[in-house]
């Protein structure tokens, strides 16, 4: 990496879709749920995605099409898009 | 009639695959290296079980983007046979080739072992040589068989016969119980609209031989070679 090249980070979250079965979560509801925490009502467990960007490439909307095509499957998964 | 098998990085499958067609049906094959882009000159492409790129991010979500898929994607759009087996299947489906997608198994747990699967369609270059309604013993081993596709979807598989076989008890009853990793409709493996690709969880290459313990997989085989047979 150059040293003075910018960076920029972007943090993608993927999250099962609505109605989308998500068996990790609900294994962990049921499992918080079985230590007394009774008031959790859903459990969605996803991925948590960095990604460090060169400045002059760092735009959103490339970040969204690195969703659409590789980090999400969108037929069963959301993701939100945020710079750090 | 020639037959490939591709070997991605992970592929744990391929030899018994290339052994099934080789051996037991006494049929020409070579393996195709993930990266190689020609398919010319053959007949049907195996895409084996195993972990693809560790099945890192999701099941097939890498291989999806190898150099050999844009040539399996062109073979099958010209009516090459392309079947896809385990993590095969999973392959295809990231691929968009065949729709829908693989969820972790309810259970969460990898399950080896045999299964029923029942026939649905007996016209199809993959079950020319089964008969509707024929249950098939035959191995699963997976941790992300669970199949999943919007309603849309269902109702066109089913409308269209492209549900091919489908997780049911030793008499071919569907029930919830015989439905090892809670895929929708208990299905086990379909087709795209022009049936030239089929995705199957269940195992073939590893129930063709009597010392497996099951020979009910080598009906998909012989199948193929029938269908290739009448097409040549």
């Amino acid at each position: 990496m150059e040293e003075n090249s910018e960076q920029v980070r972007y943090a993608v979250y993927i999250t099962p879709k609505r109605g989308v079965l998500d068996p990790q979560g609900q294994a962990a509801l049921q499992a918080l749920k079985a230590l007394g925490y009774g008031e959790v009502d859903d459990v969605r467990i996803g991925k948590y995605i960095i990604l460090s960007l060169k400045g002059d490439g760092a735009k959103e909307e490339r970040v969204r099409e690195m969703c659409e095509k590789l980090l999400a499957n969108p037929i069963i998964e959301d993701y939100e898009v945020s710079m750090e | 009639m020639k037959f490939g098998v591709v070997i991605f990085p992970g592929s744990n499958c391929d030899m018994d695959s290339f052994y099934v067609i080789k051996e037991v049906l006494k049929e020409e094959v070579e393996y195709i290296w993930h990266q190689d882009t020609d398919l010319e000159g053959f007949d049907c492409i195996i895409l084996p079980g195993g972990f693809s790129y560790g099945d890192y991010l999701r099941c097939g979500a890498i291989a999806r983007f190898s150099p050999v898929m844009s040539a399996v994607r062109d073979f099958a759009s010209k009516g090459g046979l392309v079947i896809g087996i385990c993590n095969g299947f999973q392959i295809l489906l990231e691929a968009g080739m065949l729709p829908g997608a693989m969820l972790r198994n309810t259970s969460l747990r990898f399950i080896c072992k045999f299964v029923n699967v029942r026939v649905e369609n007996d016209q199809t270059p993959w079950t020319n040589h089964a008969h509707k309604g024929m249950v098939l013993r035959i191995p699963i081993a997976h941790n992300e068989g669970n199949y999943t596709a919007d309603e849309e979807t269902i109702r066109r598989l089913e409308g269209e016969g492209r549900v091919i076989l489908r997780y049911c008890d030793e008499k071919g009853e569907v029930t919830p119980e015989s439905n090892p990793n809670g895929a929708m409709q208990n299905i086990a493996g379909i087709c795209n609209r022009e049936f030239n690709v089929f995705g199957l969880m269940p195992h073939p290459e590893r129930s063709s031989e009597d010392i497996l313990g099951s020979t009910d997989g080598k009906v998909i085989w012989d199948s193929v070679v029938e269908y290739l047979n009448q097409k040549a």
